[in-house]
């Protein structure tokens, strides 16, 4: 019998647990030639922000090993934008979209969180905590538990109440369990991790960076290992808390890596650029996996790599 | 526009050498009925367990309809992937995504067309050119490269075009120099009413600033880094003037790779120009 794959964030119940991580899919419409986004666990954007940006200057995009490094900049049209065309064509089609935003302080974080709050097809708000904060001259807030807080709690009061606010963390801190706890504590209902962590590059022939901006973000396979340390500590100290994890998956059996750590949600990212069917194909990889080893539910298999090692029978602890 | 793209495991027929670069023909029929000149292909590189994730985007040559469909690329080894793609023998499995981008468009009426190509970026014109002929647009050439060796399909421009003219930086075939110093000459012998450009940036600005002193339009198809190919990934953007005179970070992949040159901002690729949609400064948040 297939393994009942339905997930929650927070009250918001998934069909399953497979999502695109944040500035992977585009629109939806850019993937939708190749795959039913609506079929996903969900959709998540790339980073709203209040005005239009950009981004930053080319080349935007270096290639390393197992991985990527990218500094677009969070190129896009804006919010306005965003809520007249982008978002009704995930809504019309019944697509469950998760909302990333991101702002330069915690009053445009909080500005952001309202004018989408009662936005039809919202299904939830993921909190881009990699922003440079203008007015603590330009730390990310991911990096400090007290700014990072802040910028939760202040969400967290502009949205519906019935809105999960999710936090995405970044691997980049010394201790990303007291980050965590910062953005609970802040109201955050579910944490997402990881975002890139920075990386660089220099291409020898032209003895330059090779990213426009000196450093990018990494992703893809080569960061896997970071995210399972983060999934794994911070599953480890919220065992309540629902974790969407991400961070290289390429295959079902990646997802299923971070699911043992205990995320009960797995976002693909980069993987989409490789193959756009990735999501889908991720799915049913892990359903089949689940399936092979027993499980009825997903839910039986989150975090079950943290059971003492002197229990090896899985029929002992699966209920 | 053509039908959307679609995702295949082609299948390798044949992988030639011509000249310098690697002429590859892969079996993808979904991808060949969709084609229009200037459309572009992306290949997965490196296997089912691939350390190179980004997918390498060609130009696609031409088009047959021989077993159900074929596409032709053809490339330059430059880096692991291609050297990849460079190995693959007949029968190899091959995933590609296609066709691709904003095709070359065409002229209402018969027209005289000049196609300017640098390097192994005229392997994209020949398609048009037949598209040309089609419908009865006289074709000239002029197809240029660092050496005699790296001057793509000169045999076929000197059959199928009217005029081919052929410039190598080393003085080893033609005329010494680039496609952009024979342009003026080649444009008022001809006279011609539309010129097509592929090739290096560079080359392309030198190309669109020589058609803006004859008051001639030009198409222009561009190379940017990219990804995906599909519009996901937001790394192969240009400054490119819309139609409200609005410079955009506008996608090579989805909104290109054709564009007016008089619209690309040669000048500012690699730069956020100050005035762009978005630009740092008009933001009052950051």
């Amino acid at each position: 019998m297939p393994a009942d794959m339905r997930t929650y964030l927070a009250h918001v119940e998934l069909p399953n647990p497979i999502l695109t991580a944040s500035g992977c899919a585009g629109t939806g419409r850019e993937l939708a030639p190749f795959a039913d986004v609506t079929r996903l666990g969900a959709l998540t954007t790339r980073t709203i922000t209040m005005a239009p940006r950009a981004g930053r200057p080319t080349p935007r995009m270096a290639e390393t090993p197992s991985g990527l490094l990218n500094a677009v900049g969070l190129q896009g049209p804006g919010v306005d934008v965003f809520l007249d065309r982008e978002l009704p064509w995930l809504a019309e089609r019944g697509a469950r979209t998760v909302v990333s935003i991101g702002g330069g302080s915690v009053a445009e974080f909080s500005a952001l969180a309202r004018k989408l709050t009662d936005a039809p097809g919202v299904t939830a708000l993921e909190v881009n905590l990699s922003c440079p904060n203008v007015e603590d001259r330009g730390r990310v807030f991911a990096r400090d538990p007290s700014a990072a807080g802040e910028v939760v709690s202040a969400v967290r009061t502009a949205a519906r109440y019935d809105l999960p606010v999710i936090a995405k963390l970044t691997p980049d801190v010394a201790d990303v369990v007291a980050i965590a706890k910062a953005c609970v504590d802040g109201g955050a209902e579910a944490l997402s991790m990881i975002n890139n962590p920075v990386g660089m590059a220099i291409d020898v022939d032209r003895m330059r960076p090779a990213l426009a901006a000196g450093t990018g973000g990494l992703s893809g396979p080569a960061i896997r290992p970071l995210a399972v340390k983060c999934v794994w500590q911070v599953h480890a100290a919220l065992p309540g808390t629902p974790v969407i994890g991400m961070g290289g998956v390429t295959s079902g059996r990646d997802a299923l890596e971070l699911v043992l750590a205990g995320a009960c949600a797995v976002a693909v990212g980069t993987v989409l650029f490789h193959d756009p069917y990735a999501g889908h194909r991720v799915l049913r990889e892990l359903e089949e996996l689940l399936q092979e080893r027993g499980f009825d539910r997903l839910a039986d298999a989150v975090g079950l790599a943290h059971r003492p090692s002197h229990r090896t029978d899985r029929e002992e602890i699966s209920p | 526009m053509a039908g959307s793209p679609v995702q295949v495991t082609g299948t390798v027929l044949t992988m030639r050498r011509v000249d310098a670069y690697h002429a590859l023909t892969v079996v993808a029929p979904g991808i060949a009925d969709r084609f229009r000149p200037g459309h572009f292909v992306t290949v997965a590189v490196g296997g089912p367990r691939t350390s190179t994730l980004t997918r390498r985007a060609f130009a696609v040559h031409d088009v047959k309809p021989d077993y159900g469909g074929t596409v032709e690329l053809v490339f330059t080894v430059r880096g692991a992937g291609t050297a990849w793609l460079a190995d693959r023998r007949a029968r190899d499995p091959l995933d590609l995504i296609g066709p691709l981008g904003r095709p070359f468009p065409l002229p209402r009426d018969p027209a005289t067309c000049l196609l300017v190509g640098s390097e192994y970026g005229a392997a994209a014109l020949f398609a048009l050119a037949d598209a040309l002929q089609q419908r009865n647009c006289r074709v000239d050439f002029v197809l240029g490269a660092a050496s005699s060796d790296r001057v793509f399909g000169a045999l076929r421009a000197r059959r199928m075009a009217e005029t081919a003219t052929l410039t190598t930086r080393d003085g080893s075939l033609g005329v010494r120099g680039s496609v952009v110093d024979v342009l003026p000459g080649v444009i008022a012998d001809t006279h011609a009413d539309v010129v097509y450009a592929c090739g290096p940036m560079a080359t392309l600005g030198g190309v669109t600033a020589v058609c803006a002193e004859f008051d001639i339009p030009v198409q222009v198809s561009v190379e940017e880094l990219m990804a995906c190919g599909i519009g996901l990934c937001m790394t192969c953007t240009v400054p490119v003037i819309g139609d409200d005179g609005v410079t955009r970070m506008t996608r090579a992949c989805v909104d290109g790779p054709v564009f007016r040159g008089e619209r690309v901002r040669f000048d500012d690729v690699g730069t956020i120009p100050f005035d762009a949609h978005g630009a740092p400064g008009g933001d009052r948040a950051r």
